[in-house]
């Protein structure tokens, strides 16, 4: 009998389980890969005479709309190859635009050297590859010879976007991303403002750089040189961790075609680069210093040589994440080329080479809606992936859900620059203070660490900067009275007493009350200053941030001698560093704005629509036992025990259980019910307590119909189909309890005559699971007397007794039918019903088939044997099986 | 019959909330016979009372043995930090490595620990058992011939298992809150990530709002096990159902690819409660998870007195 509840839960469970399998598989199904690529090889000409083949290794993607589409070019970061991009190229296919990846010179397959996206080498690639696009047709074209064409990059690629923008008018537009403006001022940095001469070289990120292209291993080695590399292609090119593999594989493909298996000399040396940029780096990296032929070299791949030549519509992506290119570099380009007119829009995304969200998505988004504005002219300038002058992305706390961090969009119509719409002025505090450069220069500060970020997968929120002891000085202002959002570069002028050339770093902590002082995106900046005995001031440009000091918190300067990440002198010095002015200059824009998050719009119809739907569910439910006519009770029968009349029951597989039953039973009978198992019995007593619905026909109570939960069952005390007790209390108490489930007065309970009843004695305050089979029925059958209930019905209540009590038993019913109750046996012993019953119902099969007082049934039988007639015989005869 | 009486007075379908019960009972007995069609003080309003539930689930080993473990949870978990290597020097700002830094500290690394696991287990136990077990007993059939109103057994029993859910969620930290601060001592909070520290007297009402969140999360376990348990006569059926659909969603959870559909799996938002204990608490978490698990639960809830009701009591 268990079985239809529990199909019915396991039903649920699995429907459920099928309804959550069928949203993962939608939400998992591939979307089908329209666009066919093809890879083909397109040789171009370059060298500053125009005399050198290079055999650029690209891959076309197809407009998938088809007909003539603007062109994407995408190029791919330093370290990696076309493959890097081929994510994003599907993509931007998919969206209506033939591109076309290629790798640059000296990466991937491509032939020849690295030259660091030179005018003379890289631009004049790229300058062929769309002579090529223009000769497609798939490529709609400005003019014959002048596709209609954007380019998008990131870090070396989006450099290679900028240049060729310059000296290529052909260019219609352009989204480079994480990208320098003066290569030179990123690998010499100087926060005094002397410009590279006098920067201090960024040695960590620089030998990554030049290394990660030297490929300087035998192949099937180089995967150490090309993890190396990754970490520039994989920032550049979010999701990380495929890029780096990538870059992997890229380096070893073009070891495989540059050179024999034994590397020579050369090769080690400089990898694919060019000999001439390779010998600067060497000697720039040997002495720590720039020089002006290795300054005049990397401007000449730099942006900062073309000034004013960069006039197409721009969107710069710069990552908040970046101590190789920082957020200054984009500042520059977006100055250059909003003097020419053009239109520019910035981006600090979270990411860069440090690492950080990447944000993928959201940038593929700003970018596709780019050249949708301007190379399709379709993109409304609100549409996909949104687009403001300004963007920052700031941390939108945690999401509840998975405990990542959520990214917000701040913007703005107006980009202000680094030094911000206002400033406001914080007063530092702090004496003059001696701060060694240990000898070698060695241990050394920490702030940002190339490539730690990418490869810790951090969220760019923690950092791991340190200072040592002795060679830090640290001015602190006092704690914050309101919050301070600062966007852009702070500025403090510092004094340097001592003697001789000091190299320092800058950087500006947030200091809470608790916690360990982050360092906003691990940025310092760098300055090199001579020391006089007088104090030489200096003005710092601290690293452009964007970042919340909470009110409560303390800004904190910290000058140190050392930093990892750059060449530091080895000579051991003591330098005095004093706050010239305690004001820390702080750029904010207070026109940039979050866009609202409040609650989703289902927080609140969630819970409503549930509401709702409950109530239709309860409703509903109730009115169709509602719509049941003649529930008012019979006065004709009320006094009647029990009237059953046209009742019918089936089983759910539509067989009769019960078919047809009608009978009545009047006061101060005891009526047996009798018939062979599977005769109805049970079925009709459980539709008589209530249990079951009965599909037609009705049972009265003293006039009152029967439904489950109806008052008149508080008349009717019953035992069908065994005992029901609590196992773990004991006979008395779950008698005691069940009276006081009835919630009945206790003193209509007759408690003691029905434990009399049940003759448990000291076996009462035992817990019931341990009573035997006869003692649980006793019990069971005191249960149903409590209260002395006007009809009693009793379901083979002599099952498991012996034969003493089986005698009691029939006393004590028969005792209970002469007290004007009644009293309904079921049973399938004859003998039982002949010595106790008065009446008797016969069933079976479902049916009625003979009803009346006991002696009116053996009337009709005729004597067998000459001995009475025996009810065995007349219930044979009466169900039609042969004696 | 008697066409010219008021059916509804008349009528055995009593609403289980008892609020139609006193017409019936105060009303003048104008109908012949006994008592009006039911014995001499009965009233389905006064069926099962709350006490009486209480008292016949409080006895079961169960019961007893699930709040011994609560209870005991956190003395095993004081003992276990106490034979723990002591002092190794990192100071990590895991909630973990946190737990040691005072009774607050303590009693949220207990709940971030149970939440997830043990506290369903409770639940489930409290609401999948309730009514699993009595068709599981064949007590079920007397309660409602006694007669106790479908509607209202299920609500007193829904009622008492809840009580005893909350009871669970509530203890667990609250004793945890006792042993961490005989053990570790009465400290101001240390909020794991960031390692503010937050003062205990201002935490002290948050923590009662994680708790209270704490416990509805957990509704929608409840009402999924009470759902199963109107359904079945199998107890641990009903339990184990209910804590298999916990592990379902909880896997499907770590399913990036479903984006934001997973906002709407009723376990997604059950840590949503360490929001309240950051220095500057974001409840928005909070109140996706109260709406999403208040959905499921009505919705369940209504679904079980729905099934119950047209149920055929076989059991």
């Amino acid at each position: 009998m268990a079985f239809p509840g529990g199909r019915r839960a396991l039903a649920i469970v699995v429907s459920l389980v099928i309804l959550m399998a069928a949203g993962v598989t939608w939400a998992l199904w591939p979307s089908d890969p329209v666009v066919k690529d093809r890879d083909l090889v397109i040789p171009v000409m370059d060298g500053p005479s125009d005399d050198q083949r290079v055999d650029l290794d690209a891959t076309f993607y197809p407009p998938a709309s088809g007909g003539r589409a603007p062109a994407v070019l995408l190029a791919h970061g330093f370290g990696g190859s076309k493959e890097s991009v081929r994510e994003q190229a599907g993509r931007l296919a998919g969206q209506g635009y033939a591109v076309l990846t290629w790798s640059a010179r000296g990466f991937g397959r491509s032939t020849g050297q690295i030259a660091l996206n030179s005018p003379d080498y890289e631009v004049k690639d790229v300058r062929g590859l769309i002579d090529w696009l223009a000769r497609r047709p798939e490529v709609r074209l400005d003019a014959p010879g002048d596709p209609r064409v954007g380019i998008a990059g990131g870090s070396y690629g989006g450099a290679i976007a900028l240049m060729t923008a310059a000296y290529d008018s052909r260019v219609d537009a352009i989204v480079p991303q994480i990208t320098w403006y003066d290569l030179a001022d990123a690998l010499f940095p100087d926060a005094s403002g002397k410009g590279p001469v006098n920067g201090v070289f960024k040695k960590m990120w620089a030998g990554i750089f030049f290394t990660s292209a030297a490929d300087r291993l035998a192949p099937g080695g180089g995967s150490g040189a090309g993890g190396l590399a990754g970490l520039a292609g994989a920032a550049a090119q979010p999701p990380g961790g495929s890029g780096g593999r990538e870059a992997g594989q890229g380096a070893r493909q073009g070891a495989g075609q540059a050179g024999p298996a034994t590397p020579g000399p050369d090769q080690v040396r400089c990898g694919r680069f060019l000999p001439q940029i390779c010998e600067m780096y060497q000697k720039v990296a040997e002495t720590g210093r720039a020089t002006q032929d290795a300054v005049d070299l990397l401007r000449r791949s730099s942006p900062v040589s073309v000034p004013g030549r960069i006039k197409v519509p721009t969107l710069l992506l710069q990552g908040q994440h970046d101590s190789l290119f920082p957020l200054s570099h984009a500042d520059a380009n977006a100055r250059a080329i909003a003097a020419t007119g053009a239109p520019v829009e910035v981006a600090w995304f979270n990411g860069g080479h440090d690492g950080g969200d990447g944000e993928a998505d959201w940038l593929s988004g700003r970018t596709t809606g780019w050249f949708d504005r301007y190379l399709k002219g379709t993109g409304s300038p609100t549409g996909d992936g949104g687009s403001a002058a300004f963007t920052v992305t700031r941390d939108g706390g945690r999401d509840p859900g998975t405990r990542r961090p959520v990214l917000l969009h701040a913007t703005g119509d107006r980009y202000p620059g680094l030094t911000g719409g206002e400033r406001t002025t914080v007063a530092l505090d702090g004496p003059q203070q001696p701060i060694a450069n240990p000898a070698g220069g060695s241990p050394a500060s920490i702030s940002a660490v190339p490539g730690l970020g990418g490869l810790l997968g951090g969220t760019g929120g923690g950092s791991i900067a340190l200072d040592m002891p002795g060679q830090a000085a640290v001015f602190e202002s006092a704690p914050l009275a309101k919050p301070t959002q600062v966007t852009g570069s702070p500025t403090i002028t510092i004094r340097v007493y001592g003697t001789g050339e000091a190299t320092l770093f800058a950087k500006l902590y947030d200091v809470s009350g608790g916690a360990l002082p982050v360092l906003p995106s691990s940025l310092v900046a760098p300055l090199r200053v001579t020391a006089s005995e007088a104090g030489t001031p200096v003005t710092v440009t601290l690293p452009a941030i964007d970042r919340r000091f909470d009110a409560g918190h303390r800004m904190r300067l910290v000058v140190s001698t050392t930093d990892l990440g750059y060449a530091t002198p080895a000579a051991p010095a003591v330098y005095r560093v004093a706050l010239d002015t305690p004001a820390l200059e702080l750029p904010g824009d207070a026109a940039l704005r979050t866009p609202a998050t409040g609650p989703a719009w289902w927080t609140w119809a969630l819970p409503l629509v549930a509401i709702v739907a409950a109530a239709v569910l309860l409703l509903t439910g109730r009115a169709r036992r509602g719509t049941h006519a003649g529930d008012a009770p019979d006065a004709e029968s009320a006094g009647v025990p029990l009237v059953i009349s046209g009742l019918g029951k089936r089983y759910r597989n539509g067989e009769k259980a019960v078919d047809d039953l009608s009978f009545r039973v009047e006061k101060g009978q005891v009526l047996g019910l009798l018939g062979p198992n599977g005769a109805g019995k049970t079925t009709t007593m459980r539709m008589l307590m209530g249990l079951i619905h009965p599909d037609e026909g009705e049972i009265r109570i003293f006039g009152h119909r029967v439904r489950p939960g109806a008052p008149v069952l508080s008349r009717l005390g019953s035992f069908v189909e065994g005992p029901g007790f609590l196992p773990h209390l004991s006979g008395r108490a779950n008698l005691e309890l069940y009276w006081q489930a009835t919630g009945r007065p206790p003193q209509d309970a007759h408690m003691e005559e029905a434990l009399e009843i049940a003759g448990l004695g000291v076996a009462l305050e035992r817990a019931v699971r341990t009573y035997s089979q006869g003692m649980r029925q006793r019990l069971a059958i005191a249960q149903a007397m409590l209260g002395l209930p006007d009809l009693l019905v009793l379901d083979e209540p002599t099952n498991g007794l012996d034969p003493p009590q089986i005698a009691e038993m029939r006393r004590v019913l028969r005792a209970y039918a002469e007290r004007g109750r009644t009293v309904i046996v079921s049973s399938h012993l004859l003998a039982e019903v002949e010595q106790t019953c008065s009446h008797v119902v016969v069933m079976h099969r479902g049916r009625l088939v003979s009803a009346g007082p006991v002696g009116d049934l053996l009337g009709t039988a005729a004597a067998v044997n000459g001995g009475g007639p025996r009810l065995e015989d007349v219930f044979l005869d009466l169900i039609g099986e042969s004696r | 019959m008697s066409p010219n009486r008021p059916a509804t007075d008349l009528t055995g379908d009593v609403p289980a909330d008892g609020r139609a019960a006193p017409v019936a009972q105060d009303g003048p007995d104008t109908r012949g016979g006994d008592a009006g069609g039911r014995a001499p003080g009965y009233a389905p309003g006064r069926t099962l009372p709350l006490r009486v539930e209480f008292v016949r689930q409080l006895r079961r080993r169960r019961t007893m043995g699930m709040f011994g473990v609560l209870l005991a949870l956190p003395w095993v978990l004081v003992v276990a930090f106490q034979f723990g290597p002591a002092g190794q020097g990192q100071s990590s700002l895991r909630l973990s490595d946190l737990a040691t830094a005072g009774g607050l500290n303590f009693a949220a690394f207990a709940l971030s620990v149970s939440a997830n696991f043990l506290l369903v287990v409770a639940v489930a136990l409290f609401c999948g058992d309730t009514v699993a077990s009595e068709a599981n007993w064949s007590s079920l059939r007397y309660l409602l011939a006694a007669p106790v109103p479908r509607d209202r057994l299920l609500r007193q029993k829904l009622v008492v298992a809840l009580t005893y859910s909350a009871a669970a969620v509530t203890v667990l930290p609250l004793m945890a809150l006792l042993a961490g601060t005989l053990a570790f001592g009465w400290n101001d909070i240390t909020v794991p990530g960031t390692g503010e520290v937050i003062p205990a007297a201002d935490v002290l009402p948050k923590f009662a709002v994680v708790i209270g969140y704490a416990l509805v999360s957990q509704l929608v376990v409840a009402s999924v096990a009470f759902l199963l348990s109107v359904g079945t006569d199998s107890p641990l059926g009903a339990v184990g159902g209910a804590v298999g659909l916990v592990i379902v969603s909880t896997i499907l959870q770590a399913v990036e690819a479903l984006g934001s559909l997973r906002e709407f799996l009723p376990t997604f938002w059950n840590t949503a409660w360490l929001d309240a204990l950051a220095p500057e608490p974001d409840y928005s978490g909070m109140v996706k998870g109260v709406a999403v698990s208040v959905t499921y639960s009505v919705i369940l809830v209504a679904l079980a007195f729905r099934r119950f009701r047209r149920r055929d009591v076989v059991s």
